[in-house]
């Protein structure tokens, strides 16, 4: 056997073109960097939740061994503050802290322990302040923002304080009454992106004052933009370039190492690596937001949707960094994917001092699934529908309308996701008795078979492709052509492990019709942005960029008969209207550009006394549009199937008083081996008429939907609400 | 101190501070950067080893127990400039997404296969339940398993 | 990567090749903390928890290693790791010792962590810990000053502490073997790769029932009853159990799957 690399073209299963590397371990890792005279930054941070900062005593520390630099908010260049969408953010805190494990001060020695031992003799005095840690209280506390950051850019105003966002969605009749309702009030826990190369990177100095950031990330240029003015440098004075990334799923949207690696670097004129460890980066990251949501359905008596009606309220904790898009994309898909009348959502975003949120895969739309499948449950049980019945009586598609009065136009086969998910074969009961791998509780050997039972659970769900609410998307990109016929891509669009590198390349090889394709390194310093890989958009954008660069620099050679061509194209999908701050209704055509569903059928046992759980199977049916490469198709429904599973099953992170206590993965769980079962996935390839090649993303849905179908699975095992996740074992037992 | 091990049959010498892992010392200090730091608590996989002829965590190896022992790391599965079957499954299979767990995820699999040449599926789930990974589900690791195994 | 400019911290590193080394140094460096296989010691370095003057290594000193039979007992070395504890015929003398080791971490894990350890860290989670109380265990320890026995439950004084004296190492453990059946049974929250939120091992020989449980009290407990008991022994067990709440689960949850867990494993040992 030997690996074919074969160069393949746009729908073909093509190797990942770092599989070789990546497998050898020769693949150059953020953490991987090093550099001649390289020092190594820390990063000190906040014990509290909430404390003012009386003082900060740096004088004994940098006195110790190896230590070149000790710096804290006095010496950042520029901005003090930063952030994502809104400067709320301290680059180091000054006045007062947050959240736990807030950035205080930064340390550059020759080795990590004579930065870890230099950090400990700085002295921070603190206050102690009461946290804000309860959501629900947050808009009667005392603000922890009164300059009100959020506010003032076309969302609606609420003059509470904490408030991030507040959206009011009113949709038809509001008050418009069904023969039955049905209602539950769901939440979900923090959940951690937990991916395993953790927050690192190098920064070097250009010795003209500039400095190039090799970091792990997920859009260069915005973070060059957030970079650059806390340094008080222009933008080219700082080059961002990715260096290998060990995962991301939204939390490296949010900047982590990249101004205090270069505030030190500039500081020493040294290379500066800096490498949290596990324990940090679960605080040197944004975290799902955890949700508390109150629904109410109200239908016909043969089942037709007539109004739903949600309140969601979501915890932002201590800054801003994308929550009002999560806050606004849990409204618009808190009904679900299913034609509604009449609806009434109020969605809720509020700073606290707990964990800082932001974008993680499935981005709001994750929370409000659970909620939204576990409503049509119970209004199926009410009504003594099919559950499956009843989903496809409402499903939403082309010519139907959003909440937010978007007519949806392009694909958006929901019917067909919920037919070919329901179609796929359950697996039989396997006998007893068996290894106890291949019971709940697993190598725990709990049981022989005593109290586990078997649930079949359905569900389905929907999200956004793209940014939104006239938010300015777009991708760059570049392409030579050299005189030999050799064509060099150059799009700065992140490689986060999804593989949106191969696309890259099999867009490019198909447009030129050559095998003769490299990818130049992804930075900011040879091309435009090609923004963030995130909200499942980077298959479409790139895709749409390369192409149009492509083409254009086909087009140049012939005009010129030949020779070397370099040309840069920018790729915009439709323009988005933003939301109308009182109705919540979309000011123009579209809020959003498009959409991907997916339908899932899980069998489940439990161990119904212990409250252990063995997932057994799962079936899924996806929107892909076009699959790209279905190998890497199916490997990001299956990865993404994972992460809402952990957070049915097991992923929390848990705060007392706002101070994390699990960071470590002793104690915040993500599946293993043994958790996850088969996935059976269907691609369902109606092409997206907007996209390039019909393409959609294809990494959140799954995320979005197994959540809430694995729960459906536990609730049919149990005859149990489960109306939390991660589901509890005490729940499961009725303790 | 100082210290001498074989890394990949090469010997190798280093001057460690004494509080120093394995693991550091093999990507910080002798040049071998493919075992990974995700957790550095033993609970992730992603810097397992062959440590002499077991499959470890180096992270969970004191550097200064490594003097005097035999270290494989994921840089010396391959011989003659070929990949080792399991690479070549990983990557034939689809099995690598981010690929930090990776190096971790095949030298695991290695230990497998040398251990027990046909797995089924639940000797292949146990055998990896050491090594985590955020991206794939799974599923491709175990088929790049079988794949290697010829199963 | 550069040379260090100045020395690291004062952290050394003592490998002796004997138990007399051993011992010697121990009783010299009284503060040098034992390392064998590292699955808990390092992580307390890794994430600077902990800077002790030194770490002794015991990976080389072979009178640590391995197991004997001897007069129906069977001793166990320090140095016996979880996956050797899962081989046969050791597997088969210790049956409810080897289903802990296979719950514990991973391969990996398991390949490194040693009985000894477990002793020595002495957690309420300890896994081996449970099986060792219901199979009557003598803790060997010595020191320069000589060797003493003492049964498991005197060794295990609280939370993370032992019996140990400051010059003493943990020799080995002896366990009576082959006598009547015994099962352990671990529950976590994930199916592989945890530590027990709480966990049981039963042992049923001579008319007699003992458990031991891990994760529900300071120490793991041993609890005995007579057979003719076995009906209300898991509220016996249940009812000796005071267990907390944590990150890893609740005291109530903790309370009832004890009771669960006798139950199945008294269904096990006395079928």
């Amino acid at each position: 056997m030997s690996v074919q690399l074969e160069l393949g073209r746009v729908g073909e299963v093509v190797p990942r073109e770092d599989g070789i590397p990546k497998v050898t371990g020769q693949f150059a890792y953020s953490s991987d960097l090093q550099a001649a005279g390289m020092l190594w930054g820390h990063t000190l941070r906040s014990p509290h939740s909430h404390a003012r900062i009386v003082a900060i005593e740096i004088s004994e520390a940098v006195t110790m061994p190896g230590v070149h630099a000790v710096l804290t908010h006095e010496d950042v260049p520029g901005e003090k503050l930063y952030g994502l969408e809104f400067q709320d953010q301290p680059v180091l805190a000054f006045e007062r802290v947050r959240y736990f494990g807030e950035p205080v001060a930064l340390v550059a020695a020759e080795h990590p322990e004579q930065a870890r031992r230099a950090a400990e003799r700085i002295r921070v005095a603190y206050e102690p302040l009461e946290p804000i840690v309860d959501a629900e209280r947050a808009t009667e506390s005392e603000s922890l923002h009164p300059e009100r950051p959020t506010m003032g850019h076309g969302y609606r105003d609420d003059p509470r304080p904490n408030v991030v966002r507040s959206l009011v969605i009113r949709h038809g009749d509001p008050d418009a009454k069904g023969d039955v309702s049905v209602s539950g009030v769901y939440e979900v826990g923090i959940q951690d992106q937990a991916f395993l190369g953790p927050e690192s990177g190098l920064a070097v100095p250009d010795g003209e004052g500039g400095v190039d950031v090799y970091v792990a990330t997920q859009w260069l240029h915005v973070d060059r933009d957030q970079v650059a003015p806390c340094l008080g440098l222009q933008p080219e004075q700082v080059r961002i370039h990715l260096a290998g990334v060990g995962g991301a799923f939204g939390g490296r949207e949010d900047l982590s190492m990249q101004v205090h690696g270069a505030m030190l670097a500039l500081h020493t004129n040294r290379p500066v690596k800096v490498v949290y460890d596990r324990q940090e980066s679960f605080v040197g990251h944004i975290h799902r937001h955890p949700a508390k949501i109150w629904a109410e359905h109200r239908a016909t008596r043969d089942g037709k949707l007539v109004n739903v009606r949600v309140r969601i309220l979501l915890d932002g904790g201590a800054y801003a960094s994308s929550s009002t898009a999560v806050t606004s994309n849990a409204a618009s898909f808190a009904c679900g994917p299913y034609a509604v009348d009449n609806a009434l959502i109020e969605s809720l975003c509020v700073y606290t001092n707990n964990p800082p949120c932001g974008a993680m895969r499935g981005f709001g739309a994750v929370q409000v699934c659970f909620a939204h499948e576990a409503q049509m449950d119970k209004l199926a049980a009410e009504l003594d529908i099919d559950p499956i019945e009843l989903r496809l009586l409402n499903a939403l598609g082309p010519g139907g309308s959003l909440p937010t009065g978007q007519r949806v136009t392009g694909a958006l086969p929901v019917a067909e996701v919920i037919r070919r998910a329901a179609a796929l074969p359950l697996p039989e009961p396997e006998e007893l008795p068996r290894d106890p791998l291949r019971v709940p509780g697993g190598s725990g050997n709990t049981t022989r078979g005593e109290g586990v039972k078997r649930g079949v659970g359905f569900a389905v769900g929907f999200k956004n492709i793209g940014y939104s609410e006239g938010f300015d998307d777009y991708t760059a990109a570049r392409v030579r052509l050299a005189a030999d016929g050799n064509a060099e891509v150059h799009c700065a669009a992140a490689e986060v492990g999804q593989g949106v590198a191969n696309v890259i390349l099999q867009v490019a090889r198909t447009e030129l019709g050559t095998d003769d394709v490299t990818l130049a390194p992804h930075t900011t310093a040879t091309v435009d942005s090609a923004g963030s890989a995130s909200a499942s958009r980077m298959t479409w954008m790139a895709s749409g960029a390369v192409r149009d660069a492509c083409r254009a620099a086909l087009e140049e050679r012939e005009r010129n008969g030949g020779g070397e061509v370099d040309i840069e194209r920018i790729y915009r999908h439709p323009r988005t209207s933003p939301l109308d701050p009182e109705t919540g209704q979309t000011t123009g055509e579209r809020s959003h550009v498009a959409y991907a569903c997916a339908a899932m059928r899980v069998v489940a046992e439990v161990d119904v006394e212990l409250g252990l759980t063995r997932v057994v199977w799962i079936g899924t049916a996806q929107d892909v549009g076009k699959a790209v490469n279905p190998q890497a198709v199916t490997g990001q429904i299956e990865g993404g199937t994972a992460q809402g599973l952990g957070l049915a099953l097991m992923e929390e992170i848990q705060t007392r008083d706002g101070l994390i206590t699990n960071a470590s993965f002793t104690d915040y769980l993500i599946p293993t081996t043994l958790d996850m079962p088969p996935v059976v996935s269907e691609l369902v390839e109606e092409a997206e008429p907007d996209a390039p090649y019909g393409a959609k993303g294809v990494g959140e849905p799954p995320t979005v939907v197994s959540t809430a179908a694995v729960v459906a699975a536990l609730r049919a095992a149990t005859g149990r609400d489960l109306a939390r996740v991660p589901v509890r074992p005490d729940e499961i037992v009725g303790l | 101190m100082r210290i001498e091990l074989r890394v990949n049959g090469e010997p190798c010498e280093a001057d460690v501070w004494a509080g120093e892992s394995l693991l550091y010392v093999l990507r910080e200090r002798l040049g071998y950067p493919g075992s990974k730091n995700a957790c550095e608590q033993g609970e992730c996989g992603s810097c397992s080893v062959l440590y002499d002829g077991k499959l470890v965590c180096s992270c969970l190896v004191l550097a200064a127990q490594a003097d005097g022992h035999q270290v494989v790391t994921v840089e010396g599965l391959g011989e003659d400039g070929r990949l080792h079957r399991v690479q070549e499954a990983f990557v034939a299979a689809g099995a690598v997404q981010c690929g930090f767990c990776t190096p971790g995820l095949v030298v695991a699999a290695v230990d497998l296969l040398a251990h027990n040449a046909s797995p089924n599926d639940d000797e292949i789930r146990e055998a990896l339940s050491g090594n985590l990974c955020r991206c794939t589900g799974y599923a491709k690791i175990f088929d790049a398993v079988r794949l290697a195994a010829g199963t | 990567m550069q040379e260090e400019a100045t020395t690291l911290g004062a952290v050394d590193v003592l490998t002796p090749r004997t138990l007399e080394e051993a011992l010697r140094l121990k009783s010299e460096t009284p503060g040098a903390v034992p390392i064998q296989g590292g699955t808990d010691v390092m992580v307390e370095l890794n994430f600077d928890r902990a800077r002790p003057p030194a770490l002794l290594n015991l990976n080389e000193v072979a009178a640590l290693r391995g197991w004997s039979r001897t007069n129906g007992r069977v001793s166990l070395g320090a140095g016996l790791t979880y996956a050797e504890a899962m081989e046969h015929p050791l597997a088969e003398l210790l049956p409810a010792l080897a289903e802990a080791a296979r719950t514990v971490g991973g391969p990996q894990i398991r390949n490194r962590g040693t009985v000894g350890g477990n002793l020595g860290t002495a957690s309420p989670a300890g896994d081996a810990l449970p099986p060792l109380l219901v199979a009557g265990a003598e803790v060997n320890v010595a020191s320069v000053r000589g060797e003493r026995t003492l049964p498991l439950h005197e060794f295990l004084v609280g939370p993370k502490r032992n019996a140990l004296a400051e010059d003493e190492l943990i020799v080995g453990v002896s366990v009576a073997a082959g006598a009547g059946r015994e099962t352990f049974l671990k529950v976590g929250p994930r199916n592989a790769m945890v530590i027990a939120v709480v966990s049981l091992a039963l042992r049923v020989v001579d008319g007699e029932l003992l458990a031991a449980f891990g994760s529900a009290g300071p120490v793991p407990a041993l609890v005995r009853a007579p057979l003719e008991e076995a009906s209300s022994f898991p509220e016996q067990v249940a009812a000796a159990a005071s267990p907390i709440d944590d990150v890893r689960g609740t005291a109530a949850y903790r309370r009832h799957a004890l009771r669960i867990l006798a139950g199945r494993a008294l269904d096990r040992c006395l079928a």
